[in-house]
């Protein structure tokens, strides 16, 4: 079996999905997700530990070899996307049950597992393949399936914020499909690895160029690279809690991967870095996400909606280590890719906490929350210190990354932007803290009692794995360095 | 115990503390004893520690790779020494205190008031012995953070204006500079020990040598150089044992003290006199401590005069620092002792007149001392401690700087610590007058109640004793920058 995990990775969610529609039952298919969610994290995490002891895998899809059939390739570089996905897609799962029965009809409850697997194979699809075109196709499969679920839930305002995704999701997966079709005129094939082979001998072509735009265009929209973010906020704020604590720690990451893929596997360090000018687009772009997308954040009435909006600044980090250029800044980004998944998922946990007793995350519902709701507030503490980037939390080290990756060569007005515009995140957070622990709840609302354990220890065990990996960071650390090595190859 | 075993233990006992606090926070007078016994016990281990120190040992401990070439973990040398046990030993002087206080005034949330103080002495012995700048800088924010819910503690809209200013600017410098510096540490020198002699000699040359340097003591806003001392007067809305332990020792402390470890142990002080730029830092201090001083002079509200001057004491420290000779050295760590015993002493009393009198105005304090004789003896003690008159501890650490400032010629230094003298004298003595020797108006109250005078009385000996009896702090400070280990 163990020469199959590749293919088990993807197939297994994909099975089990149409599985939840003929249960029917809610507890039952909420049973059989958790299970494969778990079963999904025991392959990568072995695909994970084979990686590292053997080197990259290559997995025959059907038994036809590539670059005919499809391949699938695991490496440095999506392993730690694997673990990822399959880690926070297990304990969202997990936390789904209470949250689901508050926030989403019962005649419709079992269709959200369905919708959450499909998501969750096509997240994983992404990471897995070593082909563009099937890459197309999970990248469709887990948007489409994100459209649903994000207008699953009883809030009607979801449905203008699905459609408004659906749009924009929609322009950028075309313009994905786009890039791959010219890079198929081109070159004759899909394989990433065939692709990287054949390209350079057409790189001076136009047609080679705007597939690059296109790509890296449809891309953006899809990581919610600022100016194309704007999809983003209501999509979190107005979905479902578990829907924005899945899709928030998982699928920019994913897609910030895929761009990664394209850029230095595909394409190449020299053909983006050194001919295009995407480092600096990247760079622009980037620092204009981490300023404005935090101080839209300070203005947020619904923390939802400001940690929304801080997912956009926080991709702005992500994409600036890209931007340097660098071995080091790519691994920056990527440690970054990982922690703020570990970061936002505890912290749309615990809102998700706070929401199925309060039925609300605007700021002005929540005042007092911090005493009704100790555990929660505490969860949610830890969580924004970590996206502030306090010591002893994975925050941190990916600042210190970040900042040692650009002094190393010499940005110094970079180092102190990273820095600075931390203390915008200590305004925002801090907003949320005081609402919870200093104001008063108004007279006449009713009390409220702490969050269920069924929610509680999901919530906390992400805000525990954000002090675990702010400690001790040598595990993140090897990974991001490793998937750096594996992408930038010999490249400084 | 080994040296290592024993150094986690003492580092646990307050978190233990903090832990048990919580647990038995239903049954104050239970919680209260864990509290006096975790103090205890602290000073106790603390003390063990000591003879090993002295001996020319640096016992250490190495906890974790937090990542490659950066480790968290405990290396004790003799200025950690000093802190570790100033701040221990007074931990219990003022737990005593604080039972006295908190009953006293009938204050809410007493428990988390003892949880987040065991941690912010924790985070106090622990930034003392970090073995190097990541544990060090970890340590100094989760200080920050356990001392912002006592800032706030009353939760009105005072405070927690008060406690933003405090968590902005402490946050501000610490993020945007001080990790800056830390970082630029690191990609120069490839490390972030504590060593003798600095890590940063042949990395940093010229003027960049001035800029990291001043990149750290703008960063180190526990330090209070102007213009970042905003702070501490804010800080100033928490309940009297916490602006007396917290803000008078543990806190301001640790910010001082680790500008004296960033001096020595970073920079090293060949380094800094062969550079260009970095004696700035003593005009810089030195026009903290007076324009401090004047604005001392102004305050009514005596515990806002008594962060003023807390201030300006604190400048002195990084002066003497600035001054980069060994006598000069020796005399900011021996101030940091003197401080910590003379301004305690003075908050204490303050916080004894609220008490007792529930004033908190220097104007309204016209014959307090015929009431409380004990309590505004003990002031009068503290504030010439301030002054720096003979017999009590001020006396000699001033002797200290004076001496390292005459070493090296620096007119200016000495100049400020002359004007400033004078300028302490200037808004000490008139509250002592006031409380002798004008008439008291109103009713008569009498002292305050009795774990807080002796907690006055037991500070203000030891402001006395050190004085008389010197040897240790002095030992201490002299191996810092003579004998064993640099």
């Amino acid at each position: 079996m163990t020469e199959h995990l590749p293919a088990l990775q993807v197939v297994v969610p994909l099975i089990a999905a149409p599985l939840t529609v003929l249960l029917r039952r809610p507890l039952a298919a909420w049973a059989l997700s958790v299970a494969v969610c778990a079963f999904s994290l025991y392959t990568a995490i072995r695909l994970a530990l084979q990686v590292l002891a053997q080197g990259p895998l290559s997995y025959d899809m059907g038994g036809w070899a590539p670059p005919w059939g499809i391949e699938y390739r695991i490496d440095m570089a999506n392993a730690a996307v694997l673990v990822l996905v399959s880690l926070i897609g297990t304990v969202v799962a997990v936390y789904a049950r209470r949250s689901v029965n508050a926030e989403i009809g019962h005649d419709r409850r079992h269709l959200f597992y369905t919708a959450y697997l499909l998501c969750f194979t096509g997240l994983l699809g992404m990471a897995a393949t070593g082909d563009a075109f099937n890459l197309f196709v999970f990248l469709e499969i887990s948007s489409l399936s994100t459209y649903a679920l994000i207008s699953i839930g009883y809030d009607r305002r979801a449905l203008t914020a699905s459609y408004q995704y659906l749009i924009m999701g929609t322009v950028g997966a075309t313009f994905l499909l786009i890039g791959i079709g010219f890079l198929y005129v081109m070159t004759g094939t899909l394989n990433m690895q065939d692709l990287a082979q054949r390209l350079p001998a057409v790189m001076d072509t136009r047609t080679v160029k705007v597939a690059f735009a296109f790509i890296v265009v449809g891309l953006s929209l899809k990581l919610a690279l600022f100016p194309l973010h704007l999809w983003l906020p209501n999509a979190y704020a107005f979905a479902p809690s578990s829907v924005s604590a899945f899709v928030a720690a998982t699928s920019t990451k994913v897609a910030i991967y895929v761009l990664l893929r394209f850029l230095l596997t595909i394409f190449g360090f020299q053909f983006s870095f050194e001919h295009m000018p995407i480092g600096n687009i990247l760079l622009v772009l980037s620092v204009a996400a981490m300023l404005s997308a935090s101080v839209v954040a300070i203005f947020q009435q619904n923390v939802k909606r400001l940690l929304a909006y801080s997912s956009v600044a926080q991709v702005g980090y992500i994409t600036l280590g890209i931007s340097l250029g660098t071995s080091a800044g790519v691994a920056a980004g990527y440690l970054h890719l990982l922690n703020h998944a570990l970061i936002k998922g505890a912290l749309f946990l615990a809102v998700g906490c706070l929401f199925y007793r309060i039925n609300s995350a605007r700021l002005s519902d929540l005042r007092g929350a911090g005493r009704s709701m100790p555990w929660t507030a505490a969860a949610f503490v830890i969580g924004g210190l970590s996206l502030i980037g306090m010591p002893l939390t994975s925050g941190f080290i990916s600042k210190w990354k970040l900042v040692e990756a650009a002094l190393a060569i010499g940005w110094w007005p970079i180092a102190v932007l990273i820095l600075a515009t931390s203390l915008l995140a200590v305004i925002y957070v801090w907003r949320v803290v005081e609402t919870l622990y200093f104001q008063s709840a108004e007279e006449g609302t009713a009390a409220v009692s702490e969050a269920p354990l069924g929610l509680l220890i999901p919530a906390w065990g992400l805000a525990l794995a954000n002090i675990y990996f702010g400690v001790d960071a040598t595990v993140t650390w090897g990974l991001a360095h490793g998937a750096a090595r594996a992408l930038m190859g010999g490249v400084p | 115990m080994t040296t290592p075993e024993l150094l986690n233990a003492a580092l646990a006992t307050p978190l233990a503390g903090a832990v048990l606090i919580a647990l038995t926070g239903r049954w104050p007078n239970l919680r209260e004893a864990v509290t006096l016994v975790a103090a205890a016990v602290l000073l106790v281990l603390v003390a063990q520690v000591l003879p090993v120190v002295l001996a020319g040992g640096r016992p250490e401990v190495t906890w974790v790779r937090m990542l490659p070439g950066i480790t968290l973990g405990l290396r004790v040398e003799p200025l950690g020494m000093l802190f570790s046990g100033v701040a221990s030993l007074l931990w219990i002087v003022n737990s005593i205190y604080s039972i006295g206080y908190m009953r006293g005034n009938a204050e809410q949330h007493q428990t988390r008031f003892y949880v987040c103080f065991a941690i912010a002495i924790f985070s106090s012995v622990g930034l003392a012995w970090s073995a190097n700048l990541a544990t060090l800088f970890i340590f100094y924010e989760v200080l920050t953070l356990s001392t912002y819910p006592l800032v706030t503690h009353k939760g009105d809209a005072e405070a927690l204006r008060g406690g933003r200013t405090y968590l902005g600017i402490l946050m501000g410098t610490s993020i945007g500079l001080f990790l800056l510096a830390i970082l630029w540490t690191w990609q120069a020198a490839g490390t972030l020990d504590f060593r003798p002699g600095g890590i940063l000699t042949g990395h940093v040359q010229g003027m960049a040598v001035g800029a990291l340097l001043m990149l750290y003591m703008y960063g180190i806003g526990k330090a209070a150089l102007m213009p970042m001392h905003r702070w501490l007067p804010a800080a100033m809305v928490a309940p009297t044992p916490v602006s007396a332990l917290l803000h008078a020792v543990a806190v301001v402390k640790a910010g001082v003290f680790t500008v004296v470890k960033v001096i020595v142990y970073v920079f090293g002080l060949d380094l800094l006199r062969s550079a260009p730029s970095a004696d700035v830092l003593v005009y810089v201090a030195g026009i903290t401590i007076v324009f401090a001083s004047f604005v001392a002079l102004r305050q009514d509200n005596l515990k806002r005069r008594l962060a003023y001057s807390t201030v300006s004491q604190l400048s002195y420290v990084v002066m003497s620092a600035a001054l980069f000779t060994p006598a000069a050295i020796a005399g900011a760590a021996l101030h940091i002792v003197a401080h910590a015993f003379g301004k305690i002493t003075l908050f204490f009393a303050a916080g004894s007149v609220y008490t007792a009198a529930h004033k908190s105005n220097v104007s309204e304090l016209d014959g307090v001392g015929r009431n409380m004789p004990w309590t505004m003896g003990a002031f009068a003690i503290g504030s010439l401690s301030m002054i720096g008159v003979p017999l009590t501890a001020g006396f000699v650490s001033k002797w200290y700087i004076l001496s390292g400032a005459l070493d090296v010629h620096q007119l200016f230094a000495i100049g400020v610590v002359f004007l400033s003298t004078v300028l302490n004298a200037g808004y000490f003595l008139p509250i002592v007058y006031r409380a002798f020797f004008r008439p008291a108006d109103g009713a008569g109250h009498g002292e305050a109640p009795l774990p807080i005078v002796l907690a006055v009385c037991a500070t203000a000996l030891l402001t006395v004793l050190m004085f008389f009896a010197p040897g240790l702090p002095l030992a201490l400070a002299q191996a810092l920058v003579g004998g064993g280990g640099s």
